[in-house]
Formats: C-alpha cells, sequence, structure tokens
C-alpha cells in the first residue's frame, strides 16, 4: 500500500526521519502507527528507538550497529510489506474526569465573552468530542491530542504565564491538552484534572499512548477532592471503554 | 556505607550518565553528560565501564568530603580544583585520601567540569539512569547530603594521563550539518548563518542555549510539531536561533535549521553567557 508519498532523511548521525505529507489527520496517524508496528516486528532488534509525531516516524540508530543506507532500505521493504490496514491496532477510549470549575478553569470567563458562548456551552464542547492522542512530547506525558471543536479555537496568551498548576487542563489555538506538571505555558485554563498523566514510578510511566481516544468527564468540586483521596490512596483506576475503529 | 559529604553544593552540580533513552515516546529527555567527550575522559582514566556516571559541576564548584580512601579524575572546564587547598591535577588519576577535601577554585577556560571517580556514585535509577532531570530523578547535590561511593585502595595505576582535545574548548567554531528546513532559508541567509558570529544570551542551560546575533528571519515559520534531538538548532520566528542541549523537549514546533555534531554539542557544553559562536558546516 502506498497511499502517501514518504520522504526519508537523517537528522544527526543516529536518526532517521519518515515524513508523510504535512497534515493533521488521523488516518495519516494510523498509516504511521501501522507501519511502526511492522519495523518493531521486523527490525527492532537493530534499531535503538521509535518516536511518532504528527507526521514524522522518527528512527533512533546506533550507527556502529546499522548503517544509514542500510537502515533506509530494510525500512523501504518493510514498508511494502505494510498494509495500512490499522486493525490490529487496539484502542481504547479513556476516560479523564475533569473539574470545570472556575477555581480551576481561571480563563473560562474571558473565554466565555472572547467566543461568545456561556461557561456551559464552552464545558459541554469540550466534554462531548472523543479526542485522538497523537503523539506524547513537550513535557512527560504531554499529550498531542486532535479533534477540538473549532468553537473552541482560542489563540495562546500574549504574555505566557510562568507557572501553571499539574493537571491544567488548556485550550492553546486549535488543540487542547493537560499539564502533566507545573510548568510555565501561554494556554487557555479552562479546568483541572487530579489524573496523574504521568508516573515515574511505574514501568509504563504513561497508560494513554499514541492511537488511543480520550474523553473528558465534567466533575464536580466534591467529587475532585474525592478524586485526589482516592488517587492518594492508590483506589483509583483510569477507566478505559474499547472503541471501534473505522 | 562509602560516601563523600556534601559540604557545599556549587552552583549546579548533577549526577549525569550517558541519558535516559527509550523513553523519548513518553516525552522523556535524554538527558546525561552536557560535555560528553570530557566526561567519557573522566571514565577513561578510571578505567569505568562506559557510560558510568560523573558528577557535572557547573561554573562554581562544590566542597566534597571523602570518606573513604578511592581515585577519581576531574576532566573538562578547569575550575582550579584543590585537594585539602592544595592544587591538583585535571586530566589524571588522583588519589584521594578518607578526610580529603575536594574544592573549586577560579573559572579559568569552559563552563562544565566533570567528576569521576572509580567505580561511580551509588545513587538512584529512574527510568534506566541515574541522569538528573526536575521532576523526574533529583540527583542533584545539595548540602549535607551523603552520596554512596565504593572503597578503593590505593597505589593503583596512577600514571595514565591522556592527551586532551584543546579544540574542543578553544575554538569559537561549532560544526553542524544542516537541518531538516535548512532549505526554508534564503541563499543569502544560508551564507549569513554560517558567516555570522552569534552571541550566547544569559539564557543558556541544560536545556539550550539561545543565541543572538544579526536576525534571520524566515519567510516560512509554520511547521507541526515535530521531533528535537540534542543539537538541534531552531530558528525562532524573531529570526534568533536555539540549540536545543541535553535536557531538551522530546518535540518542537520551531524550524530546524541546523544539527549540530555529537563534537559540536560537546563544544557548546564548554561555553557560556558573553562568549561567541560561529556555525561551521562539516
Amino acid at each position: 500500500m502506498e497511499k502517501y508519498n514518504l520522504t526519508y532523511q537523517s537528522l544527526g548521525e543516529e536518526v532517521l526521519l519518515i515524513e508523510w505529507p504535512s497534515q493533521i489527520e488521523a488516518s495519516v496517524l494510523f498509516d504511521i502507527l501501522s507501519f511502526q508496528k511492522v519495523i518493531e516486528e521486523r527490525l527492532g532488534s537493530q534499531i535503538e528507538e521509535i518516536q511518532n509525531t504528527y507526521v514524522t516516524l522518527a528512527i533512533f540508530f546506533n550507527p556502529d550497529k546499522i548503517s544509514y543506507p542500510t537502515l533506509v532500505s530494510k525500512i523501504k521493504d518493510c514498508r511494502s510489506q505494510s498494509s495500512g490496514r490499522s486493525s490490529f491496532l487496539k484502542s481504547t477510549v479513556w476516560e479523564i474526569p475533569v473539574c470545570y470549575g472556575l477555581q480551576f478553569g481561571i480563563d473560562l470567563e474571558a473565554m466565555s465573552v472572547e467566543k461568545k458562548l456561556s461557561i456551559e456551552q464552552i464545558i459541554a464542547l469540550h466534554s462531548e468530542n472523543i479526542y485522538t492522542v497523537y503523539f506524547t512530547g513537550f513535557l512527560p506525558g504531554f499529550l498531542y491530542l486532535g479533534g477540538l471543536n473549532e468553537k473552541l479555537y482560542m489563540p495562546r496568551k500574549q504574555i505566557p504565564r510562568a507557572v501553571i498548576p499539574k493537571g491544567a487542563v488548556a485550550i492553546g489555538g486549535s488543540q487542547t491538552g493537560i499539564y502533566p506538571q507545573v510548568s510555565p505555558g501561554g494556554w487557555n485554563i479552562i479546568g483541572n484534572t487530579p489524573v496523574p498523566m504521568f508516573q515515574v514510578k511505574e514501568a509504563q510511566p504513561c497508560k494513554i499512548q499514541a492511537g488511543d481516544k480520550i474523553k473528558f468527564l465534567p466533575i464536580s468540586d466534591v467529587e475532585h477532592k474525592e478524586l485526589i483521596e482516592k488517587i492518594k490512596a492508590r483506589t483509583f483506576e483510569l477507566k478505559q471503554h474499547p472503541y471501534a475503529l473505522n | 556505607m562509602h560516601s563523600i559529604e556534601v559540604l557545599s553544593a556549587g552552583l549546579l552540580s548533577t549526577i549525569q550518565d550517558s541519558g535516559r533513552k527509550h523513553f523519548r515516546k513518553y516525552g522523556v529527555p535524554v538527558s546525561g553528560a552536557m560535555d560528553k567527550y570530557s566526561a567519557d575522559l573522566a571514565n577513561v582514566l578510571l578505567n569505568n565501564p562506559d557510560g558510568t556516571n560523573v558528577l557535572e559541576i557547573t561554573l562554581q564548584g562544590p566542597t566534597l568530603q571523602f570518606n573513604c580512601n578511592t581515585c577519581i579524575a576531574v576532566t573538562g572546564a578547569d575550575l582550579s580544583p584543590k585537594i585539602n587547598d592544595v592544587s591538583t591535577d585535571r586530566n589524571k588519576v588522583v588519589e584521594v585520601r578518607k578526610g580529603d577535601i575536594l574544592s573549586f577554585g577560579k573559572l579559568l577556560s569552559g563552563c562544565r567540569t566533570y567528576l569521576a571517580i572509580k567505580g561511580g556514585f551509588e545513587v538512584d535509577v529512574v527510568l534506566g539512569s541515574t541522569s538528573y532531570y526536575p521532576g523526574i530523578c533529583e540527583n542533584i547535590l545539595k548540602k549535607e547530603m551523603l552520596i554512596s561511593v565504593q572503597e578503593h585502595k590505593l597505589n593503583v595505576a596512577l600514571n595514565s594521563s591522556v592527551k586532551i582535545d584543546t579544540e574542543n574548548f578553544s575554538s569559537d567554531l561549532i560544526a553542524v550539518k544542516k537541518g531538516p528546513e535548512f532549505e526554508r532559508l534564503t541563499p543569502t541567509q544560508q551564507e549569513l548563518l554560517f558567516e555570522n558570529s552569534f552571541l550566547i544570551s544569559p539564557q543558556n542551560n541544560r536545556m539550550g542555549y539561545q543565541l543572538t546575533g544579526n536576525p534571520i528571519k524566515l519567510e516560512n515559520t509554520d511547521m507541526l510539531t515535530s521531533i528535537t534531538i540534542p543539537g538541534t538548532v531552531q530558528l525562532t520566528p524573531a529570526g534568533n536561533p536555539i540549540v536545543l542541549m541535553r535536557d531538551c523537549q522530546t518535540t518542537g514546533g520551531y524550524p530546524r535549521i541546523l544539527q549540530l555534531t555529537e563534537k559540536g554539542i560537546n563544544h557548546l557544553a564548554q561555553k557560556k553567557t558573553s562568549d561567541h559562536i560561529r556555525f561551521q558546516l562539516i
């Protein structure tokens, strides 16, 4: 299957970049992930690491073990084997509880004025969509999500805040996301989730991965507080539902 | 327990090894010694295995007391190392005895000094690495902390010393290759990029070095967030390059105009605020 025209180039001495046409689309993502799976199965022992972004698959390799031209040629062989169908991709919808209360959603009021939507409408629009996880980057556990309703597009703040709290749910331009740790940032904050997005002591520090789907579940202040206690007591588990891929 | 006691911590003294690999897909930076050339050299001197951790010392040194006999090697920037207030050798194996105090003085060259110890520092391993990175692994020196180390007999082969690549510290030329978005620069901008001298701004740290010079503004700065690695040179919309270093984000959205070679990264790691550099295409 040669649906997309791919380009191959190097980045530094130890990375091969495979590039898809520059468009954020779920079909591109699933083609990338399906190619990634074939490469992992067939060349896993010959490469060091593999990482994807919206339209790139990066293969990290050790030039002492495999040369760049050999790697490219082996990867191209894998491409002809890659079916492009994503039927084998296991995907789940993760339900992420978010408190959209004004004490957390400090930019909700400004956004309501700017977008001419009530706060209730903003919450409804944000929590009704199912989002696709494209990749993790920027900070440990920061998910790049696709699927924000256009009505909620909101430019980043001119002057970024020095401190955004851990768990802040925010909108920046056409993107929405969750700050996995305290950090500076310029996105508009609309809520907070107590769910840890990155757990350094776990063998798999992020449960949610590229290709997965997520949905935000609005919760009250009281439920937010209860959830913090549950997470402390380790009695909370992130809920997931099977999701049928088209 | 054999240990080193931290009498004072210095400005930024962190444990670093060859880095935290295989977790990029979770957004975890690679980290590791900024100047791997100097860190490796210190380990080679002590006959430590490849990738043994070292202490990376930045601009101002800590004061450390050894509570056992062992051997150390100090490499990288010349921070006037002293044992019990007497100058000691750099780039050579040095014996230390129980009770000895290692301290540092004036910075005479470079930016980062490396201290390796026979057998390495026995500190927390997080996601396969001991390298400090805030929020992931807290292996950073603090006053009064004790760091476990191994005791080693003295009078081992002490005479080994090595020839140092002085260019790593003296030259202002940083070796680069073209980056994925290099062709977005006009031919004139490409020339400027290699002719210009850039000033290292005060915004320089383990994550990246912001450079200032004659701004080079791209017509087209649009791009989707993509892969970044240590040594990637991004061009901001204002036209100033940022060189990403070992603690850099795993992804970024600015055009990647150049990519430093591994040697180039080690070299830049020894530059500090107000130093000038030029890029050299290899």
